[in-house]
Formats: structure tokens, C-alpha cells, sequence
């Protein structure tokens, strides 16, 4: 058992990450702690500290696991055993309630100021309990521009005993001057046999849908646990995998845009309603307002902050629903452009992503050319890239429709 | 909790049916009762109503004391003051303004004034129909004050229709093609749209109005929504189009919903044309679209191909974008967007 079990298939970064724990943990026992205090002491804090430094960055591709690492990495560095996984310090690490480990995460289109000013004070406090306060922003790439330059400075130089983890899919997603304060370590896509030995082990999925979903899912960790758990999750992504052979006509494409729109909304409504009205419940009593027909001016402004949150988080829950329907959708054109290109037949063979489906793929490869299924997937990059900036989804998706019809 | 109940119960809107079954009055054939109702949020009908009432009351009798309330400013005791029978003689008439806003102090001396209303007097309450205060509404249908209901008007032929109406109780003649030119005019707001049939009638001295009665006094002047450009895009009359659009612009439209509106319409043009025939009113449940408006985009695709619809749904999406900061000039990308779909269609 150990702490790192979860993060499958990055026994580079692993390694490197180990080498750090080892390194800091030396620091705990000589009584220091990072950073340099005078000229003379700098040769010797090098030597000590080693692998081990103040701020990480852990890049890597969407589901790759960054944030498991970097949970890892947390408990690793609280744990005496350098992360036996099962002690009172690596649990509450992994499970998020060390009392020195914050993890930092939204559920907002963005991180803003206000989320991240709380953590420049907490970085300046010794760990409590543990041997380092760890501060882990795991949507680092969320920072904007004002957000993140509040934390320069805090992470620039923090306290000898802090350590922060920043989480961001590339290191280009997050400001230079936060990139270059940070040592970087690269997660790559995990092996789809590993991905299905995770879900099958921890998940106690079955092996055979374990398999399908982390082939499916592109390696997505998450997204093939969804796959693997829930069966409505994959009939939705069969539904949406055939949407492109139902586009006869202009008016089908956007009848299908349409339908696509409600069902994400649906999806993502469904996901919070409940939350919502449990939130709003919960801060009503809280504030002694429960069952009152007319809220008093002071807890209206509070409630309204409250719905106002809860409808970004909805923005964001149903644009990431979209986002996923839309690499479904990607990873249907890849496979028709493996098959148009005849890069399955050989030895080295690529293998479909989308195995079942190979009579549709197959159709569509047949009846198109790959300069057409290139167009196409120019179109659905297109498309997230307008959802993301802020474009109407329906429209977006219309134009997108209308662009995977068979004619055009 | 006890608000919303009501709501929920009670008439959501003028065509729906409800338990109530008080009589239900136009604001031209109202007359003084002991409680009478006006909810609804256009003014015009509501004021029209109040007036008719007061003018009614003087006629009846000259010395008809008439008192304003407004319900956020109203003290505990008011309404019996005013509603009691005056050491003068003559009749009151009480008009209690925005109950919506009412504070507890008038929801209480309505609901124990309902229970047993002066005869000599004529409380008007003035409701905006609103969900707050509704039960004071539920309480005054259960002892069947007549009730004037002012729904606001927004679509182009019941505006049409309330300016015929204006003019046939001014009894005067107009032309059909005069109205519409009124209504093109002035049309975004019902009370401008009042005041002009008032002005035309008292200045045009000709037997029966006619559309250069109309241009004279009202002549130059558009009013132009989005939908307006939207439809002048979709058939394809480009410089039409483009000069609606500016007009917009200059009266202060924005890009954002004026794409939207476009989109709207050709969004609209593009299901009707997958759905093949069918009447329209089964159809419209399935498209999400009123039957009136699967009708007009049957006629407006005349002339739409694949080919153009293709190019007009891309368009809207690139000048979403444009006018969302992914171009430099938002007025631009409009402009595009209506040239482009004017164009795709042949």
C-alpha cells in the first residue's frame, strides 16, 4: 500500500516526486526547512534540500491524474514513512482534510481574486500537525490575470516549511511569471491497460466495461470511471457518437444542435438543482430566515450572492458537459481518419478508439475523404473554442452541425 | 410561503381559466362598484380604467370626493377614514395605488374591509399582477368585485387591433394600411401608440385617415426592433436590412441580441424546412415553435436553399463570436452577419 497506488501510469514522474519527499523529509529530521537564511548556509541548503523545492507545477493532459499526484504528493510529504498510504497523516491528506493540506479548487468558469487572497495569509502560517503546509491549486489554469498576480509574491518565497502545488493541463495555461516559479513536472496520458486496471481494482468495476470505458475515454481517468460506472453516461455517449449519421439536411442539423443543447442542460441541471436548493435551505437557516415569505433587505443580498454562484457554477457545468460530448464527437473523426489514412492495417497498427462503432466508422470513412474529416475536426475545435468564449452554445453547435452534414 | 400558494392557484394570466368567477370588465365599460379590481401591468388600460370609474362617479354625482393612495405609504386606519360616508354627503371614491408594494398595515384593512364593504363608496385597487399581495386580489374575486384586466400587448396585430379600436371610439374612419404605418411608427410603446391615435384624430380634419395623414405627422420616423432587421435579412432585401440595422443601432440597440435575433429567425427557417408538410399546429409542439410562426417561415423560405441556410447558421456563429470580444468591432460583425444572410438567400 501507498500513496501513489492512484496515480497510474507516471512511474517518471513518480520517481521524481519520491526523490523530493526523500529530500524533504531529510529537511524535517536536520530541523530546517526550505530557502536560504545566509551566504554561508546556501552550499549546505543546496546539498539538503536536493530534489525537494517550494513551489511545484504538475502539467499534464485533462484525466491524466494531476490532481491525484499532487494529493499524492501531499500525503507523501506528511506521512513520516515518506507515504505508507495508510496512516492517519496520508489518509486525511488524500481525503482533503488534513488540517495542513488546502486544496484549492472551483466550480466557477474562473478562480478570482477573492477565492485565492485567503490562501497569500494561510501560506505565511506553520504547519499546525503536519511537517509542511501544503497549499494545492488544482485548477491552477483557472487563475486569471489579477488572480494570479496576487499569488506571485506568495509563492515567489514562501515560509521555509510551505509547499505549493499548482495543477494546470499545460504549463502555458498559467501566467509566465507563476510558470517560472515553479519546477515542473509532466504527467503523460496513462496506458488505457493501466487506466482499466485502476477502475477495476479501485472502482471494482467489471473488466471488460473497465476496458471499454478507458478506451473510450481516451485514458480520461476520470471521465472512464464515469463511462465504467454509469451506464446512462454511455448510452449518452452513443447517442451523441451517432448524431452526425442523423444530419440529413440543414434543419435536421439544427433540430440535432438543439436537442444536444437541452440534453447537456439536463444533464448539468440535474447535477446541481438539488445542490442548489440544499444550499439555499442551508444558508436560510442559517441566517434564521427559514419559511419567511419576505426576505429582510440584509439576507436578500446574501441569498442573491448565493444564486448568483450557484448560476456560474451551472455555466460551468453545463459547458464542461459539452466539452465532453464534443471530444466524443473528436474522437469519432479520429477513428474515421485512422481508417481513411489506413493506419489500422499494418503491424504497429493504431487501434479504433471507438471499437463498437466500426460499421459507422467504417460507413463514414467510405463515404467521405480524409481532407473532409479533417475540415471536420477543424470545425468541432472550433466550436469548444467558441463555447469556452463565451458564444451562445446553441449557436455554436449549429454551426458545427451544419458542418459534419454528410454533403458538405 | 403563504404568498406563493396563492399565486399558484389563483388566474396566471387573462386567458386562463380559474375558480374564480367574478365579472371580468374592459376598461371602456367600467363602472363604480363597492370594490372594483384593475390588475395588470399596462398602465394605459389601467389608467383608462381609473378614469372611466371617476368620470362615472362625478356624472352620477358632482360632488364625489376622490382619494389617492399609495399602498408603500400607507398608514393603519386610512381606508376607513376615507371609505366612511362624508358629514357632506356625496360619494367617495378610494383609489389605492401599487398594492403590490403593499405593507402589512393595508393588506390588513383591505382583508377586513372585504369582509364587509362600504356601499356608498368605490375602492379601486391597482394591482400590477404580480405574484406579492395576491391574496388581497384572491380575497376582493371571492366577493365578486368586477375586474379589469390590463395585459400588456406585444405582438404587431393585437397593437394593430388596439389602435382600430382607438380610433373607432373616437369614431373616426382609417385605412387599414394607415394603422399599420401608425403602429410601424410609433408602435414600441402602447401609451406613445394612444397618444398619437388622440393627436391624429384631433389634427387630421379629413373624412376617413389615410397613410399620408400618417406620414405627415409621423413621416421619417422608425422604430426599428431586432426582429425587424432579422426579417428584412431573411428575405433578402440586403439595403433594407442594412439601413433597419443602423436605425437600430443609432437608437440604441445592442449587437448581442440583435444576432440573437437573427438567429432566432433563421434558426426558425431551418427547422420548418427539415419538418416537411403537416398543419402547423401540430407540428409547433415538436419545434418548439408557435403555429403562427411555423406559418410566416413556410412562406419566408421561399427562395432559401440548403446551401444558403448552411451559410446563414455559420455565419450567426462566427458573428456571435464578433460581437462577444472575439472580433475587434461588434458593429461590424452584425453588419456582416446581415449581409451575409440576405445574400445566401436566392
Amino acid at each position: 500500500m501507498s500513496v501513489w497506488n492512484d496515480v497510474v501510469g507516471q512511474e517518471a514522474a513518480i520517481g521524481i516526486l519520491r526523490r523530493a519527499v526523500g529530500a524533504a523529509d531529510e529537511l524535517v529530521r536536520a530541523g530546517r526547512g526550505l530557502g536560504v537564511d545566509s551566504a554561508e548556509d546556501a552550499g549546505e541548503a543546496a546539498a539538503v534540500s536536493g530534489g525537494m523545492t517550494h513551489a511545484w507545477l504538475i502539467t499534464g493532459p485533462p484525466g491524466s491524474g494531476r490532481s491525484t499526484a499532487a494529493r499524492a504528493f501531499a500525503a507523501a510529504l506528511q506521512c513520516p514513512e515518506g507515504g505508507c498510504g495508510i496512516c492517519h497523516a496520508c489518509t486525511t491528506s488524500l481525503s482533503g482534510a488534513h488540517a495542513d493540506v488546502s486544496l484549492v479548487a472551483t466550480e466557477h468558469v474562473q478562480l478570482r481574486v477573492d477565492d485565492v487572497r485567503p490562501l497569500i495569509q494561510l501560506a505565511q502560517r506553520s504547519p499546525s500537525a503536519g511537517r509542511w503546509r501544503v497549499i494545492v491549486i488544482e485548477d491552477a489554469d483557472r487563475l486569471n490575470d489579477s488572480s494570479g498576480n496576487v499569488l506571485l509574491k506568495a509563492i515567489e518565497e514562501p515560509p521555509p516549511r510551505t509547499v505549493w502545488l499548482l495543477c494546470a493541463p499545460g504549463a502555458d495555461d498559467v501566467l509566465t511569471t507563476i510558470r517560472s516559479r515553479c519546477r515542473r513536472i509532466g504527467l503523460r496520458i496513462p496506458p488505457v491497460a493501466a487506466v482499466a486496471d485502476l477502475l477495476v481494482r479501485r472502482d471494482g468495476a467489471d473488466p471488460a466495461i473497465a476496458a471499454f470505458a478507458a478506451r473510450s475515454a481516451q485514458s480520461h481517468i476520470g471521465l472512464a470511471r464515469r463511462l465504467a460506472l454509469d451506464e446512462a453516461a454511455r448510452i449518452r455517449r452513443r447517442e451523441v457518437l451517432k448524431l452526425p449519421s442523423t444530419l440529413r439536411s440543414v434543419g435536421a442539423a439544427v433540430l440535432a444542435a438543439g436537442q444536444l443543447v437541452e440534453v447537456c442542460a439536463e444533464e448539468s441541471k440535474a447535477r446541481t438543482t438539488e445542490r442548489d436548493a440544499e444550499e439555499k435551505s442551508t444558508l436560510l437557516r442559517s441566517l434564521g430566515a427559514e419559511g419567511l415569505s419576505t426576505l429582510p433587505p440584509a439576507v436578500r443580498t446574501q441569498v442573491k450572492q448565493l444564486e448568483e454562484n450557484q448560476k456560474r457554477r451551472a455555466t460551468r457545468a453545463q459547458r464542461d458537459v459539452l466539452d465532453r460530448s464534443l471530444i466524443d464527437l473528436l474522437s469519432l473523426y479520429r477513428d474515421v481518419l485512422v481508417l481513411q489514412l489506413g493506419a489500422n492495417g499494418r503491424e504497429d497498427s493504431i487501434e479504433l478508439v471507438n471499437a463498437e462503432m466500426a460499421e459507422l466508422i467504417e460507413a463514414e470513412a467510405r463515404h467521405s475523404s480524409a481532407t473532409a474529416t479533417l475540415r471536420r475536426m477543424e470545425a468541432i475545435g472550433v466550436a469548444r473554442e467558441r463555447i469556452e468564449a463565451n458564444v451562445s452554445p446553441l449557436m455554436a453547435l449549429e454551426s458545427l452541425m451544419v458542418q459534419l452534414r454528410p454533403a458538405a | 410561503m403563504a404568498a406563493a400558494g396563492a399565486g399558484s392557484r389563483s388566474r396566471s394570466g387573462s386567458k386562463s381559466t380559474s375558480k374564480a368567477n367574478n365579472p371580468i370588465v374592459t376598461p371602456d365599460a367600467v363602472r363604480p362598484a363597492p370594490v372594483l379590481l384593475v390588475v395588470g401591468s399596462e398602465s394605459v388600460f389601467a389608467d383608462r380604467a381609473v378614469s372611466n370609474v371617476l368620470a362615472a362617479a362625478r356624472a352620477a354625482d358632482p360632488e364625489t370626493e376622490v382619494e389617492r393612495m399609495e399602498a408603500a405609504g400607507y398608514l393603519a386606519g386610512m381606508l376607513s377614514v376615507a371609505t366612511s360616508p362624508s358629514l357632506f354627503g356625496g360619494g367617495k371614491v378610494v383609489v389605492l395605488e401599487n398594492v403590490e408594494q403593499a405593507n402589512e398595515a393595508l393588506v390588513t384593512d383591505v382583508t377586513g374591509y372585504l369582509k364587509d364593504p362600504s356601499q356608498e363608496a368605490c375602492v379601486v385597487i391597482r394591482h400590477s399582477g404580480v405574484l406579492r399581495a395576491r391574496p388581497l386580489l384572491e380575497a376582493a374575486r371571492a366577493i365578486n368585485a368586477p375586474e379589469v384586466q390590463c395585459q400588456p400587448i406585444t405582438r404587431d396585430d393585437e397593437k394593430v387591433e388596439f389602435a382600430t379600436n382607438e380610433f373607432r371610439r373616437g369614431d373616426r374612419k382609417i385605412t387599414a394600411a394607415a394603422v399599420r404605418a401608425l403602429v410601424d411608427a410609433v408602435g414600441n410603446d402602447l401609451r406613445e401608440l394612444a397618444a398619437s391615435c388622440s393627436q391624429l384624430m384631433n389634427d387630421d380634419e379629413t373624412a376617413r385617415i389615410d397613410v399620408d395623414s400618417v406620414e405627415r405627422y409621423f413621416g421619417g420616423r422608425v422604430e426599428v426592433t431586432g426582429f425587424k432587421v432579422a426579417d428584412a435579412a431573411v428575405a433578402g432585401h440586403a439595403e433594407e436590412a442594412l439601413v433597419l440595422l443602423r436605425h437600430a443601432l443609432a437608437t440604441g440597440a445592442d449587437p448581442v441580441p440583435l444576432v440573437a435575433a437573427v438567429a432566432m429567425k433563421v434558426r426558425g427557417l431551418a427547422k420548418v424546412s427539415a419538418a416537411g408538410r403537416g398543419s402547423s399546429a401540430s407540428m409547433a409542439k415538436s419545434l418548439g415553435m408557435a403555429p403562427w410562426q411555423i406559418d410566416r417561415a413556410r412562406r419566408e423560405l421561399n427562395g432559401w436553399d440548403e446551401s444558403g441556410l448552411a451559410t446563414a447558421v455559420m455565419a450567426l456563429a462566427e458573428a456571435d463570436a464578433g460581437v462577444k470580444g472575439g472580433g475587434r468591432d461588434p458593429v461590424y460583425a452584425v453588419e456582416r452577419l446581415v449581409l451575409t444572410v440576405a445574400q445566401s438567400r436566392r
